[in-house]
């Protein structure tokens, strides 16, 4: 079921109705079986890998909590007998056991995830479909990049006893499919979605507004705006488009996939605030940061959570990262100390990378964003002195400067996951310097990608209307100072939205709709 | 705490540290920041701050993570 | 506070309910004009339904039978359920709707559409979506409708979920607001009447020039699935005691293949059912090739078309003992109005396709 399919929005419609009707205890199962309904619906052979997933964890936690629950009772029991040595000993060793299970626990599900994303490219694809697990090569299990790093980030905090353990299988399966965020994220922590997805919820008007409205606007952003500059995308990735027009395909590029991923994820995010349900925000517009690492607190900020909290962080504080930096510091004081951050970032960026796709693309991509990140951290003071020469901080445009330059940078580095062959991609880098098409923006190239001057207006009016918006949110909760307006204002704007979308949107017969791209991961 | 305060403001001259209390809440520190500071303590105080310790709780203020520290040499 | 707050709640979705209504009324195509085929189907639900014959079937039916020939030769009253590229499923469906208004004595299918497999099996060329939008758009809801429609859908409609396009049609035609004409705007909430009793009056000539050449075809069966189609009519019309006539319109173009033609005489034989293939008949009927179509034989033009209904009739009262209604008073009144229209409209016609040779 796509978000944007008209079933999607029936069976939105449906659970709404039943979950405000039914007795607020019966929510929560309610929303499992909605999830299963969900899952199911895309494809009942994809449902083993959930269900796996769902019990490996649950039994993981479980084995974990009895532990530690063991060692608090034995402690208790034995507080005045045992020294401090033994006492840290003891603790040390139940902990010890808990890494072992939680380390098997990982392995086995990413373990799964990597064969899952292996089984997407073609070698691989061929030797595995001879086999028995030639179901496999349909496609990626719906979501499993989501759920998969979900539940693990969560057996990750029942090992530090940073999340509560769920010890009813249920509920811990009803946080694993939670079906809105099946698709495309956010990916939330247990602590900060537990709370408000097990508690009942009466009826409240203004939070089921508020959350209809925050879909529609998310619908506004991916079928007026991403579906429809999506078809040039498709064109302009073409081999003749080099230079000036790759430029511009990059632009197209940060339009559809902002418009794209966080259209969905405020469908999502509505979704689950019209039931009651708060989410993490997964972008806080991210196109107004002023470099690439701010960008990136502030796009996919789940998943950058995620990273730093499981892997930047566990690796830059690890013991052989202690002695590298111990012994970083004594040759170089001042760019030693800073070593394991950028082995650490290296690490988080292949990771990332790999998350997005087992290719080389992905990789590179990932590394390009480290490298840009890393280099502009050394050149730090350089920049400091910089500033602090010309006075360029007090200056308004330099703001304005910095936002422009880190969104045509990152448009540079996020175009390497359009071409699967990085050669590809850095022929057409390379182009920006040595072709200087600039012709190509008045000679009627730009009306021979697949969008009429009529696409364009949309285009342009859409995205116009969503930097407005954006940069109204920055001051402040726009739905809430809409609520402070009079009612006729408030239901004609919304009104006016709504038509917007339906008449505006790229849907229905004679439309390719694209599916929501952070479907692939 | 001396000792902590010279590490915290070597980091970022510009801000008071004897009185923040939302260094995380605020993006006062990022991640790079949290790291190297992991590294200088481990150097000043000999302390290994472990991954699980490194939540915004115990960043956020000056007397926080001193606490921190004080109740990892404890352990 | 909170009941009043409801009230406003309320009242807002009202005006924007009828707003989306207005909107949609406006968006779908209005047939009016331009591809007036488009407008048929809806039209029968204006009449008064006590027909003694009802047509159902494809352009071979509204371009080449004239009720109103019918009615001032032999009193027969009529009506044509006919659209564009209609399909055999939707005029099992159309036939299944017309019983729930009335019963005629006889109903007239033409057979062209045995030709056209489902939509399910692969490579129907003549399956387009368009012409699904024709046919079903008019029809009312019923489950007629809903079983139409679900037989009908192309691959593309079955992936985008078009029922809900079928149901709000704003969805299927959200996008015409960027074509919008006059004509979109005269017509926003009412319609003109198109045709008479379901036919279609065209008065341009366009002779025959060359016989009309096919590619002989490898498989001349009918599709398993058309003919189940045809034998639910069968026995649709059996329970409802009304008479089945199967007819092949004199079209030349699509061929109509002596291999079908074969198999639609076995057919009848079988389910003892008159089969009436008027190509064989062309010159009893009197068609003049040069005269009589308006596009080189494809459909005959309005004179074709009354020679045809000529014909027809006189089978029709002869053979099938179709009551002559000439002497009912109201009927007489009626269909003098009807009459009327047609011959104001053949003037009409005529004049400006005049003026424009």
């Amino acid at each position: 079921m796509q978000f944007t399919s008209f079933s999607f929005l029936l069976f939105a419609a449906v659970l709404l109705t039943v979950y405000y009707i039914i007795p607020g205890k019966w929510q929560w199962p309610l929303l499992l079986i909605a999830s299963c309904f969900f899952y199911i619906s895309a494809g009942t052979e994809y449902l083993v890998f959930i269900a796996l997933t769902t019990l490996s964890t649950y039994a993981t936690t479980i084995l974990m909590d009895n532990r530690l629950k063991q060692r608090d009772v034995y402690m208790a029991a034995h507080k005045a007998e045992m020294s401090r040595e033994e006492k840290k000993a003891y603790k040390a060793k139940i902990k010890s056991g808990n890494k072992v299970w939680m380390v098997a626990c990982l392995v086995l599900n990413f373990g799964i995830l990597a064969l899952c994303k292996a089984c997407l490219i073609d070698p691989v694809r061929t030797a595995v479909s001879g086999g028995t697990l030639s179901f496999l090569t349909v496609g990626l299990p719906l979501g499993i990049s989501f759920y998969m790093f979900q539940s693990m980030g969560y057996v990750v905090d029942v090992y530090r006893e940073t999340a509560k353990t769920e010890r009813n299988p249920f509920k811990l399966a009803l946080f694993v499919s939670f079906f809105p965020q099946l698709i495309q994220g956010p990916i939330s922590k247990f602590n900060q979605l537990t709370p408000t997805l097990y508690a009942p919820h009466k009826f409240d008007g203004k939070a089921v507004s508020f959350g209809l409205q925050r879909m529609l606007w998310g619908y506004f952003k991916k079928l007026v705006v991403a579906d429809r500059i999506a078809v040039a995308i498709g064109s302009l990735k073409g081999e003749e488009y080099t230079g000036i027009a790759f430029l511009v395909l990059t632009v197209f590029y940060a339009i559809q996939i902002y418009g794209d991923f966080t259209g969905g994820i405020d469908v999502t995010i509505g979704l689950a605030e019209a039931m009651g349900i708060k989410l993490p925000e997964n972008f806080i517009r991210p196109y107004f940061s002023k470099n690439i690492a701010e960008y990136w607190r502030r796009w996919h900020i789940s998943l950058g959570v995620w990273m730093k909290d499981c892997i930047f962080y566990p690796i830059s504080v690890s013991e052989p990262m202690r002695k590298l930096s111990k012994a970083s510091r004594a040759k170089f004081p001042n760019f030693g100390k800073r070593v394991p951050v950028y082995v650490a970032s290296v690490a988080t960026w292949f990771c990332t990378g790999i998350w997005h796709g087992f290719s080389a693309n992905f990789i590179v991509w990932g590394m390009l964003n480290c490298f840009v990140i890393v280099v502009s951290e050394e050149l730090m003071p350089v920049y400091a002195k910089f500033h602090d020469r010309f006075h360029l901080k007090e200056k308004k445009w330099y703001g304005g400067f910095e936002i422009l330059r880190m969104f045509m940078l990152m448009n540079l580095i996020r175009a390497c996951d359009l071409f699967p062959n990085v050669g590809d991609y850095f022929r057409r880098l390379g182009s920006i310097v040595t072709t200087f098409n600039f012709h190509i923006l008045w000679d009627g190239t730009l009306m021979n990608i697949g969008l009429t001057a009529l696409d364009y207006a949309i285009i342009f009016g859409g995205c116009l209307t969503w930097f407005v918006m954006d940069l109204l949110q920055e001051k402040g909760p726009i739905r809430e100072r809409l609520y402070a307006k009079p009612a006729a204002l408030r239901y004609s704007l919304i009104f006016i939205l709504l038509v917007v979308v339906l008449l505006m949107g790229s849907y229905g017969i004679g439309y390719d709709a694209s599916n929501f791209i952070y479907n692939q991961f | 705490m001396e000792a902590l305060l010279n590490i915290l403001s070597e980091l970022h001259p510009e801000v008071d540290f004897e009185t923040c209390t939302t260094l995380i809440d605020d993006k006062i520190l990022d991640s790079f920041d949290i790291v190297t500071l992991v590294a200088e303590i481990d150097a000043e105080y000999d302390v290994a701050i472990p991954a699980e310790e490194l939540v915004p709780e115990n960043f956020n203020s000056a007397q926080a993570l001193y606490a921190l520290i004080e109740k990892l040499l404890d352990e | 506070m909170k009941k009043k707050s409801i009230a406003i709640f309320a009242a807002a979705l009202a005006i924007g309910l009828v707003l989306l209504w207005l909107l949609q009324m406006l968006l779908v195509p209005k047939y009016m004009t331009d591809v007036r085929e488009g407008a048929l189907i809806a039209e029968y639900y204006e009449e008064e339904p006590n027909h003694d014959v009802v047509f159902i079937g494809d352009c071979e039916v509204y371009e080449n039978f004239s009720p109103i020939t019918l009615w001032e030769e032999y009193g027969i009253t009529s009506y044509i359920r006919g659209s564009a590229q209609q399909l055999i499923w939707q005029s099992y469906y159309l036939m299944e709707e017309t019983f729930k208004y009335e019963t005629p004595d006889v109903i007239v299918f033409n057979v062209l559409s045995m030709k056209y497999d489902t939509p399910k099996s692969t490579g129907s060329s003549s399956q387009r979506e368009a012409y699904n939008r024709m046919t079903l758009d008019g029809m009312r809801w019923s489950d007629s409708k809903v079983n139409s429609i679900l037989a009908s859908m192309t691959q593309e409609e079955r992936e985008k979920e078009a029922m809900w396009m079928y149901l709000f049609p704003l969805l299927r035609y959200h996008d015409r607001w960027s074509e919008l004409t006059a004509e979109d705007f005269r017509y926003w909430l009412k319609r003109d009447t198109v045709s008479h009793n379901g036919y279609l009056m065209q008065v341009g000539v366009k002779p025959l020039e060359d016989e009309h050449v096919e590619r002989p075809l490898v498989d001349y069966e009918f599709a398993p699935s058309c003919y189940e189609y045809l034998d639910r009519m069968v026995e649709l019309c059996k329970a409802h005691g009304t008479q089945l006539v199967l007819i092949k319109a004199p079209s030349l173009s699509p061929v109509w293949w002596d291999e079908w033609d074969q198999q639609m005489v076995a057919y009848a034989e079988e389910n003892d059912l008159l089969y009436i293939n008027f190509l064989n008949h062309q010159e009893e009927i009197g068609i003049d090739w040069n005269t009589d179509t308006y596009d080189t034989g494809l459909h005959l033009n309005v004179y074709g078309a009354e020679k045809l209904s000529s014909y027809f009739g006189r089978i029709l009262s002869e053979e099938c003992g179709v009551a002559d209604r000439r002497s009912d008073a109201g009927l007489s009144a009626l269909w003098a109005e009807k009459t009327a229209a047609y011959d104001a409209q053949k003037a009409e016609l005529e004049a400006a396709y005049a003026a424009q040779k």
